[in-house]
């Protein structure tokens, strides 16, 4: 694994997988849109507003993914100071901060209709909340000092604490979500029926190729950014070094 | 240990010579909570619902306001760097900062809890377990706070980010620590989820000065 520390060792390898991610994601969408939202079947219960699911299962699958992705390369960037797992957590924050907001904005529209209101303090809506506050003080921690590498440092220790109490957080709100509200909302453990599974499964690999696809763009810019960046300052270094007397 | 004590007994004389910071913060509780009835009306039964939710996040943002002065001070006049040069354990040391912390803040707002609670109109039943469930809440609450303004130390905009930070990891504390009060006024037994405060109290104490301690290391450097 500690090949991949090499920015161009690793570069490399994602270079490699773009053009696949990017491509499975093109033919994936491409797939999962027309059978989602025209060929799949409506809901006998929901009607068509069941087509939220796919895009609203498949933003909350990818914000819990991001940041298990954030908190592993958190730790390897903590452990062993791989600069690579670094910029891999914090090329992903913004990512996942949208697809959590996604995930918050679909659940609101599918609230809508299904239970009457737009918020309701279901449990995994209020999780799903306390996730983007977490994200963003993450973000937010990240560029928040003058010296980045300060900002890299508190915001990888700050997901690692997040990871440790995302659980505590999630069962508390569970346990606090069935005291005050007994059994208004079922959807706890519905199961997809077989005609809905296979647009769903489309789907989520189509927003998970996605995101790698997006996330090896971020990386390269931001490597070309860093390179950018070192030949601006030896070019002003060069620029008023003292010239070699005569 | 003597270490910890020294540096516990130096941090309480700082604070006693100081004393308008925890008088601040205990004011500041006292008309956070004072602005509820004219919210919601000064009706007994609606303060008397909300009275337990009302004390705990008065409590919480009154202890936020704290956080700040836990480690700003030493970091800046060098203080911090002779924590991390002395050579004890620095894990031992923060615990001594957060213990400290807890005395000067935590429990004044204990003793102050009871006092409030009767402006809020809270049931007879309540005032025992508002206490305890306070007396178990707060170390938490000191243990992740410390973990967030070691985080913050030296950036822009400390306050403000600490907030953002701390108080979405408080969740838990709030949502049990109100649970218990509720439960002793509706006549349920609030045991168990005094047990789970104290459980929070026990995690946070065993894994926060660890990350506290990661985070001053980064600050210093």
């Amino acid at each position: 694994m500690h090949r991949f520390a090499n920015p161009t060792q690793f570069m490399r390898i994602a270079n490699a997988i773009y053009p696949w991610a990017a491509g499975l994601c093109v033919l994936l969408f491409a797939a999962a849109i027309p059978i989602a939202l025209v060929f799949s079947p409506p809901d006998y219960q929901q009607g068509d507003t069941v087509r939220i699911m796919y895009v609203h299962v498949s933003s909350a699958w990818l914000m819990m993914m991001i940041y298990g992705i954030i908190a592993a390369n958190s730790a390897m960037f903590l452990i062993w100071r791989h600069p690579m797992a670094n910029l891999m957590a914090k090329a992903s924050a913004p990512m996942g901060a949208i697809f959590c907001a996604l995930a918050l904005i679909t659940g609101m529209l599918w609230g809508k209709p299904m239970w009457g209101a737009f918020w309701v303090w279901d449990a995994r809506l209020t999780s799903t909340l306390i996730l983007f506050f977490l994200y963003l003080g993450y973000i937010a921690l990240s560029d928040a000092f003058e010296d980045s590498e300060r900002g890299d440092k508190a915001a990888a220790i700050l997901a690692l604490v997040g990871s440790v109490n995302i659980p505590i957080i999630h069962f508390s709100v569970e346990w606090w979500n069935t005291l005050h509200q007994p059994s208004i909302i079922k959807d706890g453990n519905m199961s997809v029926d077989p005609a809905l599974r296979l647009p769903l499964f489309l789907m989520m690999g189509a927003f998970t190729m996605f995101y790698f696809a997006v996330l090896i763009l971020r990386l390269r810019s931001e490597l070309l950014a860093a390179k950018i960046r070192n030949a601006r300052l030896s070019q002003v270094a060069d620029a008023s070094a003292p010239q070699p007397a005569e | 240990m003597s270490a910890f004590t020294a540096l516990l007994a130096r941090d309480l004389h700082l604070a006693l010579r100081q004393s308008a910071d925890s008088f601040t913060v205990v004011a500041f509780f006292a008309i956070a909570t004072v602005l509820f009835p004219f919210g919601v009306g000064p009706e007994a039964e609606v303060l008397a619902r909300i009275a337990a939710g009302v004390l705990w996040v008065a409590a919480l943002l009154a202890a936020l306001l704290s956080l700040d002065r836990v480690f700003t001070v030493d970091f800046e006049d060098g203080s911090l760097d002779q924590l991390l040069l002395n050579g004890q354990s620095l894990t031992l040391m923060v615990l001594a900062k957060v213990a400290a912390h807890w005395l000067t803040t935590g429990v004044p707002l204990i003793i102050m809890s009871p006092v409030m609670a009767v402006t809020l109109q809270l049931p007879a039943e309540g005032y025992g377990v508002l206490v305890l469930a306070l007396i178990l809440g707060t170390p938490t609450v000191s243990l992740i706070g410390a973990l967030g303004a070691a985080l913050v130390l030296g950036s822009r905009r400390g306050g403000v980010l600490l907030s953002l930070l701390v108080l979405p990891l408080y969740i838990p504390v709030l949502i049990f620590g109100t649970a218990a009060v509720e439960a002793a006024i509706t006549g349920m037994p609030s045991g168990p989820m005094l047990s789970v405060l104290a459980g929070l109290a026990l995690i946070a104490v065993t894994l926060c000065p660890l990350g506290t301690a990661a985070a001053l290391r980064q600050a210093a450097e």
